[in-house]
């Protein structure tokens, strides 16, 4: 009986997976994949798991903190994570690496940038943005109580680059103080509430994200990023982040050898910038629920996905 | 001298003057160890504890796993094997009553394997239709308590089925119904071997003070490096968390127990398992049942925090609504985790209650009537809802499910009020904001900042050689010289600075609000109820609108700690002024003082000790929300706490930056507890 059972499904995944030659079946023990506390990540995680549904593979979803989840891959809890942030998460990532028992398995084509970022209306309250001199010139309308007179720029939480905003606003010589927000549902508040009176602030945000769309807004222009310009790499800290960071995929250690043809195609997935757009948009602004959203972008998307099978 | 020996007053006074001098004395630059500790080998401490654990779970005792699947062998550890299984029987538990309500795989593959699962679709539990669950809940509210607890069983689940919250709800659900029993059982279990061994309960105390006393976030890492990831680790740590209340009030029950109970089961021949559970357990019922109370709060509190870890429910949906600022969503989730505590504390209590009734003898269709009636709705209901979705194939199927997207919601009208809360407030609140930053909190946190390591010590140790002598003076020492031989030191006063704050308005608020209302029988009722729905609502829910008032500063962690440890101080001054005896208070209308007096001169001096331990609470409540505060923003012990998640070391660091949290808390509390203990000797009332 057992015998018959793991022929038919072998003949099922085969024939599902469009006659990719196979060394071994994958398992069907389900994959699992980790939902973060933001949407493109959570809808990406159900994108992803239908891929892996339609070639016969199961698939469980758990929650999971976007920081402590990397142990949990290295122990086999998690079997994957598909958004890896390199400023956000690489520290986390990179802890996990040299641990071992995680592997890397390359990034998508989505290239990301985090940088100090200002909605659209701020722009005309202060003229001459997006450059750094001219944020500066206007710093007092980006004044708060706690700041002294300052202005303010509210860095994501402390984490994410330590101490490099405090060492470019000393290398820069700029009129700001850094308030670090402690996680990103507080910098979006602050943006919502500003918005609404009209207010001036310029936060941490990064792209993609949800802010690309709508009324958006820009990211302000520091001095071009050169390699080993920052402090710690030896610098003088006179510069913005890197333009294009990385945004990884990672995996338990043991996945290529028990689900072969699944790892094969996490390999190849690859998400452009309005692919994460997209699939955030469809929560984030058509109001539709997570999995609904994954499920319409995979019907609308099928030429995309197909082509990593 | 002998003024200055009698009156504890004038020996606080002079302490005050001695640490002022002090902090005047030990100059920042020159101070050396006096201003702050240097760098010592216990700095290592988080990397001992880091690399201990590491030990333990990766590299001791290796035994060799076969993996059946992949054929071959794998090293692995006695403690991990022996932690993966208690894991894997905690989440079966959790999967089989979460299938059972929402249908699914994962309990029959316990039985077979995911290939048999692939292979045979129909090897499935199926999932009840909401309007069977609703049936139960209300039959069985009616089977326990009668009329009026059916109604509020059956209503809170269409309140949740309406809503849209079915399947978080009911996860969440499941979860509860695992640890609620767990946490009881070894509360109990735990309990009654400290009541008959008291050299185990004097280990247990301690133990106790700190898991309650630590944040969470501190041992979520460990619990995953130990336990994984998922429903079961998101059960242990709520276990963690919410079994200690129990204990302490199973020794607080069992030590009750007046000795003629006792001796009367000894004279009826009872052995010593018969003396436990028919003679004592039942005579301690009424604190093992403040306990079980304690219990499903706290295992609810527990629900967003779990959800780091992995645990499903409507703690994580509430997470993911604040994250995208649908407060009205959140607060919806938030009322539904408020109505599965009120009823399930509702039903136990109504269970425990509930006496068998041993004369009747019924036939069969009248004794099972609840049951039967159950069956019934259950067939029903089912048939109602295979037929509609029959007829119906491609339409959304209420009978059966209401999904999110199809429920209820009154999400516009509360995000129309914080619109109208954040355009129209604004400049008054920033006034305010202005003010309150530059002129008090700032000034505050600066004068904490530049308290020095000897001269705080020296006022903690005279603080507590005053309270209560040399024992107390000791053990504070100890504690807040353990937080002074860390490097975070600043941190630590800037948490103390923020938790003097919270704690001093919300002191204030609460014993003023708890005055009034115990004034008349009814407010004391609706105010007791208020403070227990507020104390279940998930706190994270007042981070967001804060922030969108007060931007992203210290005043609004401050604020929305306040709004939350407020709920003790009020509980308190409440209970404690409704328990003065009344022939206390007739005598004092007797001896003809008026109303203000009677408050004044009695109930208050009567009530001040409860009401002391109530600023115990409050204390702790506070410590508990402003590290909940770090996902505002602050710069205290917590923004390390939440930071130590994604560091090398993080488990250590969590632990040890933990410890420094819990040790001010318990600090505190064992002052205040030796007072009102000798307090309450002074004044009779024991």
């Amino acid at each position: 009986m057992k015998f018959l059972n793991t022929l038919s499904t072998a003949v099922v995944v085969s024939s599902l997976s469009l006659g990719a030659t196979l060394a071994q079946a994958d398992s069907k023990e389900p994959i699992v994949i980790p939902t973060h506390n933001w949407t493109s990540q959570i809808t990406m995680a159900y994108v992803i798991g239908g891929i892996f549904e339609s070639i016969g593979n199961n698939v469980s979803y758990v929650p999971a903190d976007s920081q402590a989840v990397y142990e949990s891959i290295r122990n086999g809890d998690v079997t994957i994570s598909h958004e890896v942030w390199q400023s956000t998460f690489g520290k986390s990532f990179n802890n996990a690496l040299d641990a071992g028992g995680i592997i890397d398995v390359g990034a998508h084509a989505a290239v990301t940038q985090e940088e100090w970022w200002y909605p659209a209306y701020v722009g005309d309250l202060c003229p001459g943005l997006p450059s750094w001199e001219a944020l500066n010139e206007c710093a007092d309308l980006f004044a708060t109580a706690g700041s002294g007179g300052q202005g303010r720029y509210l860095d994501g939480p402390m984490d994410w680059h330590g101490q490099e905003t405090l060492e470019r606003i000393e290398a820069l010589d700029m009129n700001f103080t850094a308030k670090f927000a402690g996680s990103s549902g507080a910098l979006w508040a602050e943006l919502e509430s500003a918005a609404k009176d009209n207010r001036a602030v310029v936060v941490f945000n990064w792209s993609p994200n949800f802010t690309d769309a709508g009324d958006g807004g820009s990211f302000v222009e520091f001095p071009a990023y050169t390699d080993g310009c920052k402090k710690v790499d030896g610098g003088d800290g006179k510069c913005g982040s890197p333009p294009a960071g990385w945004l990884k995929k990672a995996a338990h250690y043991q996945m290529p050898k028990k689900w072969p043809s699944a790892y094969k195609i996490f390999n190849q997935i690859s998400f452009t910038k309005s692919d994460i757009g997209n699939m955030a948009a469809l929560v984030d602004i058509d109001g539709m629920s997570h999995e609904a959203a994954a499920t319409k972008w995979l019907a609308d998307n099928e030429a995309t996905w197909k082509k990593w099978l | 001298m002998h003024y200055f020996r009698e009156h504890k007053w004038i020996q606080f006074a002079a302490l005050l003057a001695v640490f002022y001098a002090l902090v005047m004395a030990i100059d920042p630059a020159t101070g050396g160890n006096l201003w702050r500790l240097q760098e010592t080998p216990f700095w290592l401490l988080p990397d001992l504890i880091n690399d201990g654990l590491r030990f333990v779970i990766d590299d001791f005792w290796v035994v060799d796993v076969y993996d059946a699947e992949l054929d071959l062998t794998e090293e692995s550890t006695l403690m991990k094997e022996f932690t993966r299984t208690l894991s894997g029987a905690v989440l079966f538990s959790i999967n089989l009553i979460r299938e059972l309500l929402l249908g699914g795989v994962k309990t029959v593959v316990a039985f077979t394997s995911w290939d048999f699962i692939s292979a045979n679709e129909w090897a499935r539990i199926p999932a009840l239709p909401w309007p069977a669950v609703a049936a139960g809940a209300f039959l069985t509210g009616h089977y326990l308590g009668g009329r009026n607890l059916a109604l509020l069983a059956g209503a809170s689940t269409i309140y949740i089925a309406l809503f849209g919250q079915w399947t978080p709800a009911m996860q969440t659900l499941s979860f509860v119904l695992v640890t609620v029993p767990l946490s009881l059982f070894l509360g109990l279990a735990l309990g009654t071997i400290a009541y008959k061994n008291k050299t185990f309960e004097a280990i247990l105390a301690p133990l106790l003070n700190v898991a309650q006393s630590m944040p969470h976030f501190s041992y979520l890492i460990p619990v995953v490096v130990f336990f994984g990831i998922g429903d079961h680790a998101g059960a242990i740590s709520t276990v963690i968390f919410a079994t200690p209340p129990m204990i302490r009030l199973t020794i607080l029950g069992l030590k009750k127990v007046s000795p003629e109970v006792l001796e009367a089961g000894m004279m009826s021949g009872c052995n010593a398992r018969q003396l436990m559970f028919k003679v004592l357990i039942p005579s301690a019922r009424h604190d093992i049942l403040i306990g079980v109370n304690q219990v499903i709060m706290q295992c609810l509190a527990m629900a967003v925090i779990a959800s780091f870890i992995g645990a499903r429910g409507l703690g994580y949906e509430l997470l993911v609504a604040l994250n995208s600022l649908q407060i009205g969503r959140a607060l919806e989730l938030g009322v539904s985790i408020v109505l599965i505590a009120v009823v399930l504390d509702r039903l136990s209590l109504a269970w425990a209650h509930k006496q068998t009734d041993y004369l009747a003898d019924r036939p069969f269709h009248v004794r099972h009537r609840h049951s039967l009636c159950f069956l019934g709705i259950l067939i029903g209901t089912s048939v109602a809802a295979y037929l509609a979705s029959m007829v119906f194939p491609d339409k959304a199927n209420y009978l059966y499910f209401i999904h999110e997207s199809q429920g209820l919601s009154t999400e516009s009208f509360w995000d129309r009020i914080v619109d109208w809360l954040v355009t129209h407030t604004y400049d008054s609140v920033q006034s305010f904001n202005f003010f309150m930053t530059t002129s008090v909190l700032m000034p505050m946190k600066a004068a904490f900042l530049a308290m020095p390591v000897a001269a705080t010590l020296f006022l903690v140790a005279g603080t507590g050689y005053i309270v209560g002598g040399l024992r107390s003076a000791l053990i504070v020492t100890a504690f807040i010289a353990f937080i002074a031989l860390t490097p975070w030191w600043d941190r630590a006063l800037i948490t103390a600075y923020m938790t003097s704050f919270a704690v001093i308005i919300a002191v204030t608020i609460g014993c003023s609000v708890g005055i009034l209302c115990s004034r008349s029988p009814r407010a004391t009722k609706v105010i007791l109820l208020v403070c227990d729905t507020l104390q279940t609502f998930p706190s994270f829910v007042y981070l967001i609108p804060v922030i969108m008032l007060f931007g992203v500063s210290d005043l609004s962690v401050l604020i929305a700690v306040i709004v939350y440890a407020t709920i003790p101080a009020t509980r308190y001054t409440v209970e404690g002024l409704s328990n003065v005896p009344q022939t206390l208070q007739e005598a004092g209308s007797m001896s003809g003082v008026n109303l203000l007096q009677r408050l004044l001169k009695i109930e208050l001096p009567l009530a001040f000790p409860h009401i002391m331990l109530g600023i115990n609470q409050t204390v702790i409540f506070s410590l508990f929300m402003i590290i909940i505060g770090a996902f505002i923003g602050t710069d205290d012990l917590g923004q390390l706490i939440m930071q130590s998640l994604s560091q090398a070391n993080g488990m250590g660091q969590g632990i040890v930056l933990g410890l420094c949290v819990a040790f001010i808390g318990l600090a505190v509390d064992h002052l205040i507890h030796t007072w009102a203990e000798k307090r309450k000797e002074a004044l009779g009332i024991n």
